[in-house]
């Protein structure tokens, strides 16, 4: 069952990446990324990452594409500004090489030993990926990152204003 | 056959490789920045494999933190966008090369 859940939200994840660098529309693009968004919260829930899998759609598939969509529906591009133009072929051929040296890589390394999730039994990792856990070790272990994160967001809603203000004026 | 986590790493470096050929290759920029919110989510896929396989929640603190780097990349950079638009009238990245030498 799990293997098979995997199969799926993994060939539509990578559906979903596909799509997103090859649609032309930026509408189109940008809901192929929520269908890829959304396959790796699943994928996340697979994992034993539940809080993590509701922020992803939360704020990923949520927030971030509707900031998106809306600049794209904003801006209201003209048909010449969503002209996609193809590269020679030297280009397509490298882009295709990169591919199978990641593919061939991890096959190679990869599958001979390592880290088998079924090493580690779920009912030994009690509250592993909850609200609880991992809020524990984000307001415990990780809190300064956690602080820090906030001056981070401060910084860009500052910039994001005085970028819009420079516009106005 | 069990899923294991080199399944999931497998498919963040997919995942990984198409969002670099989207930043490279496309001319839009509104795409170029989607390509590189696939390739943030393909390292935060990567994050929380291991953190399953290693049993220890601090992937998912740091997947909450890019989380949150990414939220403000894309805040930042669709304002830099629209401001862009609104002096250039085009977002080709072919036509934007004032920094060009």
């Amino acid at each position: 069952m799990e293997t098979v859940a995997f199969y799926v939200f993994a060939a539509l994840a990578l559906a979903g990446g596909l799509m997103v660098v090859t649609f032309e529309n930026p509408v189109s693009s940008a809901l192929s990324l929520v269908l890829t968004l959304f396959s790796t919260a699943v994928l996340f829930v697979l994992l034993l990452a539940h809080f993590v899998a509701v922020i992803q759609i939360l704020v990923y598939a949520g927030a971030i594409m509707i900031l998106f969509l809306f600049t794209v529906m904003f801006l209201n591009l003209k048909p010449e500004g969503l002209k996609f133009e193809s590269q020679n072929l030297l280009f397509k051929v490298s882009m295709l090489l990169a591919v199978l040296l990641f593919v061939g890589y991890f096959a190679s390394l990869g599958f001979k030993k390592g880290l088998f999730l079924s090493n580690i039994s779920v009912s030994e990792m009690e509250g592993f990926g909850t609200v609880q856990g991992v809020g524990t070790t984000l307001f415990t272990d990780y809190l300064l990152p956690f602080e820090l994160t906030s001056i981070l967001i401060l910084v860009a809603i500052i910039g994001v204003v005085a970028i819009a203000k420079k516009r106005a004026n | 056959m069990n899923v294991s986590i080199e399944h999931y790493l497998v498919l963040s470096a997919i995942l990984l490789v198409i969002g670099a050929y989207g930043v490279i290759a496309r001319k839009n920029l509104i795409i170029v920045l989607m390509s590189l919110e696939l390739m943030l989510n393909s390292a935060n896929l990567a994050f929380v494999a291991f953190s399953r396989a290693l049993g220890d929640m601090t992937g998912h603190v740091f997947m909450i933190m890019s989380i949150t780097v990414a939220a403000a990349e894309v805040a930042v950079g669709l304002a830099l966008l629209v401001s862009i638009y609104s002096n250039r009238k085009t977002i080709d990245i072919d036509v934007l090369k004032l920094l060009k030498g």
